[in-house]
């Protein structure tokens, strides 16, 4: 097999979504103690979003929410218990394989030391991927040595190098190129930049743009910091407690946003004004353990506007305008909550 | 691109050492460690000695004379004096240590082999495997290692191999743990997460990714083994499970010289000497190994 | 007033191992009282360390420490044992970014509060234990009569960094260190947080030194800001003068580095390269390899540091003689 066969070929044509996942499950067993009741942890929790082709989704939400998980689904690393995963009009078991995904989707971690073989020279770890898959040897090698230099990182001074003898920025730039050997069409990048400093961290999204354009790729960039999501992101997709809470065009989200737990973690943001500081906690509380997740709407403990309705029934996704979606009791004008617009 | 470009030119960007690869700083740690490098120098020689031992002139180690039972050390002809059959100290001390190390080493190098697949078999593959490898190694653990071998050998009968075997199957249970235990880690960290993500099958990710950073600590850990493989072995020959007279070997000559030690009390406690330092190199080789192994200092 | 603190040309060389680290290269600081000075830098900035070696709590044998550190006209550095035990937790005191390693995992969180108060006056357990309760409630813990018979690990990371805090605060210290308190909780946890120390800081009006990487975490939280390069300080002032007129290039890269207002898909000024490794001391600007405004004098010598206003300084050649 040559370089040029490894990504697969387009087959839904432009309109086609590049990821649909359907009501995607993710729950495993966990024990208290050696002989304590058997829980269920609901990581991820009947999630369903797309990604369309060249777009980049930004996934947000805090710790326990699912988003790592959702990635780790799409890629197949951590088998789902249930739900769909449609690759380009292809199902995933049915007419596409895992192996074949995974030649179309690729991921870079957050920790940059921890995803490269100590004791491999990173081209050798860029190269790996090709290898497995049929390319020769040479063949990866150039591979290699290509993507070296479109990430920045001068072959002949660094193909030979180890990662610990690189900086956390060149790491995580070797991370990249390691996925993009595979020629996927979508890469993940979960919480990728955020170990990085700041200074650093710019370096790199500018490189994710530009890699994107020459590409042709298609982004799910997951992040916990906002300001980052906003400025590379198309669409936006909030979750709480492995449930998408609200889906929408970035810039609107941003403008205006329709959940409770979306306004909170905007406001959350520190104001970068000395002059108007924020005065009040946009939320009390932890977020709470995925293992028994409160009933009806998931956030109703720690939301606001709470009524009864709320512990009891679980919000239907309500469209408000295009491409936007939102889960929410008081969005939705037959469910009865008394802030409901009518 | 041209802010990235840069980045490789800047000074601040070189890194401290120059690439020189993994064994080159392992190398380059351990040459800075003179203990380490003692203790090598050490042992290669007791090796090279053991191994070479027909060609360095040294008397017949089986050679006995009445005449000369027991001499001090430093007699003419006999540096290291002659032991209860008048036979040549320094001879069956070189010789000794050739059965000596065999037996220390072997036991470990097999346990080594087979403990390692265990353990990669029960951390990688976890589950039911790992519940039926792990339970098993723990039957064993429950037993004293010296009981364990004493025990298995009692049953196989004295012998040379026979020890050989016992001793392998007491060193197979700690190394599958720590095999295990590494594996398990090194599992789940991410570049072995992104190896899947990249298609490679079970077999190619175990033999590229987990593999090469499993062996350096299972190897440490087996390197500490040997010294105490080589005591049990001693151990089973003094109490006649092992060796059997006249072969020359350290434990066997402990016991025979024993009751000599009201009469020469220095040369009976030559045999215990060499047992003592060699296993203290071995352990403090091992330390510095480990240590000079550690990529992240 | 007086200032509280006053470290003056701190220097600290980590060496051992034939490698040494020069992690703070001249730091000279004041913190008044009742005032909150954040530390800004990257990761190897030298903040960290600047805020450890006020306690001590830098590995003595492998540490060179240089400079002086007064705090209250006393020199800190000469402090040893029973002195430094009382200095450490009852004058001043210290929070850290896990909070599950700075709780002890084996006592309950009242204990470990009343234990602390007990070293630190002699006071009987019942009262040490109404002052832990008084704590828990001072921090804002729901139901603190129940929390203080928890183990930390039965506690939820947000609620965990409070019992710290309350710990840290139990003995009125006159100064808080605090080492990146809010960077591992969640963004609604982290902005409680930070209401939080602001109210107690002002309530209490004790001084606080606030480390931090994240410059909105800073402008929520300090009155002042320093920002550490290399192990300098690049550029001092108030937050609000950092924050609409950054003198120091480095300071303007950061800022522009927090993407706050960053237009979408236009291309981000970052800073090229990375800093430096520190096995030298600086012996020029050592910001000047990645300064886009550098010239030759920048590697020529240390730069001056120049004063344009009252509490301002810049440490930067252009300050000094202006384009």
């Amino acid at each position: 097999m040559s370089a040029s066969e490894m990504g697969l070929p387009d087959k839904g044509g432009p309109r086609q979504p590049l990821v649909i996942a359907r009501d995607l499950t993710c729950h495993f067993p966990v024990r208290a103690g050696a002989f304590g009741p058997k829980k269920v942890v609901r990581a991820v929790d009947g999630v369903s979003f797309s990604i369309a082709k060249g777009e980049t989704l930004g996934v947000v939400g805090e710790s326990g929410c699912g988003k790592s998980t959702t990635a780790r689904l799409l890629i197949g690393l951590t088998p789902a218990t249930g739900g769909k995963i449609i690759y380009d009009a292809q199902e995933l078991g049915e007419e596409l394989s895992l192996r074949d995904l995974r030649r179309g989707v690729q991921m870079v971690f957050q920790d940059s030391f921890a995803s490269l073989n100590p004791r491999l020279t990173i081209e050798e770890s860029i190269a790996f991927g090709p290898k497995v898959n049929g390319v020769d040897a040479a063949e990866a090698r150039r591979i290699a040595r290509d993507l070296l230099e479109r990430i920045g990182l001068d072959p002949a001074r660094f193909a030979g190098r180890y990662p610990h003898e690189l900086s956390g920025g060149q790491r995580q730039r070797v991370n990249i190129g390691r996925a993009l050997a595979m020629r996927p069409r979508l890469v993940i990048l979960d919480e990728a930049v955020s170990a990085l400093d700041k200074s650093v961290e710019a370096q790199v999204l500018n490189l994710l743009t530009d890699l994107r354009r020459d590409f042709d790729l298609t982004y799910m960039f997951i992040s916990h910091d906002l300001n980052v999501v906003r400025y590379i992101s198309d669409r936006l997709m909030v979750m709480y407690l492995g449930e998408v809470v609200e889906v929408g065009p970035a810039e609107a989200l941003y403008e205006r946003q329709a959940h409770p737990y979306t306004a909170a973690l905007f406001s959350a943001m520190p104001s970068m004004d000395p002059y108007a500081r924020t005065q009040v906690p946009p939320l009390a509380g932890d977020p709470p353990n995925p293992i028994d997740p409160p009933s009806g709407c998931r956030f109703h403990t720690r939301c606001p506007f709470a009524e009864d309705l709320c512990a009891s029934k679980k919000p239907r996704a309500v469209t408000l305008g295009e491409g936007h979606q939102v889960a929410c009791h008081m969005r939705d004008p037959a469910s009865g909550h008394g802030k409901a617009a009518a | 691109m041209t802010d990235t470009t840069q980045t490789a030119v800047l000074p601040a960007e070189a890194p401290a050492a120059p690439a020189r690869g993994y064994w080159g700083g392992v190398w380059a740690r351990l040459r800075r460690d003179p203990v380490t490098l003692v203790c090598g120098a050490v042992l290669g020689l007791l090796v090279l000695s053991a191994l070479f031992a027909p060609y360095i002139g040294l008397h017949d180690p089986y050679q006995g004379s009445m005449v000369s039972r027991l001499k001090p050390i430093g007699t003419e002809g006999h540096i290291l004096g002659t032991d209860e059959l008048g036979r040549d100290m320094l001879a069956r001390l070189i010789y000794g240590g050739r059965l000596t190390l065999f037996l220390g080493i072997t036991p470990v190098v097999a346990a080594f082999v087979i403990g390692t697949t265990l353990g990669l078999i029960a951390g990688y593959v976890g589950g039911w495997a790992n519940t039926v490898i792990m339970r098993t190694v723990d039957v064993f653990f429950a037993f004293p290692s010296v009981l364990l071998a004493i025990a298995i050998s009692g049953a196989l009968g004295a012998g040379i191999v026979n020890s050989l075997v016992s001793l392998t199957i007491v060193f197979i249970p700690p190394i599958t743990r720590v095999a295990e235990s590494v594996t398990a880690s090194v599992r789940q960290l991410d570049y072995v997460d992104a190896a899947r993500a990249s298609g490679a099958g079970d077999f190619t990710i175990v033999r590229v990714h987990v593999l090469g950073n499993v062996m350096g600590p299972i190897f440490v850990y087996a390197t500490s083994l040997t010294s105490v493989c080589m005591i049990i072995a001693a151990g089973l020959s003094f109490l006649g499970l092992g060796v059997k007279p006249p072969e020359p070997e350290w434990g066997l000559m402990l016991n025979t010289l024993r009751t000599a030690i009201y009469i020469n009390p220095w040369v009976a406690a030559l045999p215990g000497m060499m047992i003592f330092v060699t296993s203290l190199c071995l352990n403090l080789m091992s330390d510095g190994l480990r240590s000079a192994m550690n990529v992240r200092q | 007033m007086s200032a509280l603190v006053d470290i003056r040309d701190l220097t600290v060389r980590f060496g051992g191992g034939g490698r040494s680290v020069h992690a703070v290269n001249g730091v000279s600081l004041s913190v008044e009282k009742g005032e909150v000075l954040a530390l800004l830098g990257e990761s190897g900035s030298g903040k960290s360390v600047t805020l450890k070696s006020i306690l001590q709590l830098l590995p003595p044998k492998r540490t060179k420490i240089g400079g002086s550190i007064r705090f209250d006209g006393r020199d800190v550095l000469a402090l040893k044992g029973r002195a430094l035990s009382d200095f450490r937790g009852g004058e001043v005191s210290m929070i850290f970014q896990d909070p599950a390693l700075a709780l002890d995992p084996v006592y309950t969180v009242g204990a470990q509060i009343a234990e602390t108060v007990m070293r630190h006056e002699s006071i009987t357990r019942e009262a040490a234990m109404s002052r832990a309760l008084e704590m828990l409630q001072k921090v804002r813990i729901p139901s603190p009569e129940r929390r203080l018979k928890n183990y930390p690990h039965e506690m939820s990371g947000g609620m965990r960094q409070r019992a710290m805090i309350a710990l840290a605060l139990s003995c009125n210290p006159k100064l808080l260190l605090a080492d990146e308190p809010t960077t591992a909780l969640d963004a609604t946890v982290q902005m409680q947080v930070l209401l939080l120390l602001r109210n107690l800081q002002r309530e209490m009006g004790m001084s606080v030194i606030f480390v931090t990487h994240d410059i909105g975490v800073a402008v929520e939280i300090a009155d002042r800001v320093a920002v550490m390069y290399a192990g300098t300080i690049v550029e001092t002032g108030t937050i609000a003068e950092i924050m609409k007129d950054p003198r120091h290039p480095y300071t303007r890269g950061l800022l522009a580095a927090n993407l706050h207002g960053a237009v979408k898909g236009a291309r981000l000024d970052a800073i090229p390269g990375a800093p430096p490794t520190l096995e030298e001391p600086p012996s020029f600007c050592p910001f000047a390899p990645r300064c886009p405004q550098a010239r030759p004098e920048c590697r020529a010598a240390l730069p001056p540091v120049v004063e344009p206003g009252p509490g301002r300084r810049v440490a930067c050649v252009l300050e000094a003689a202006p384009a």
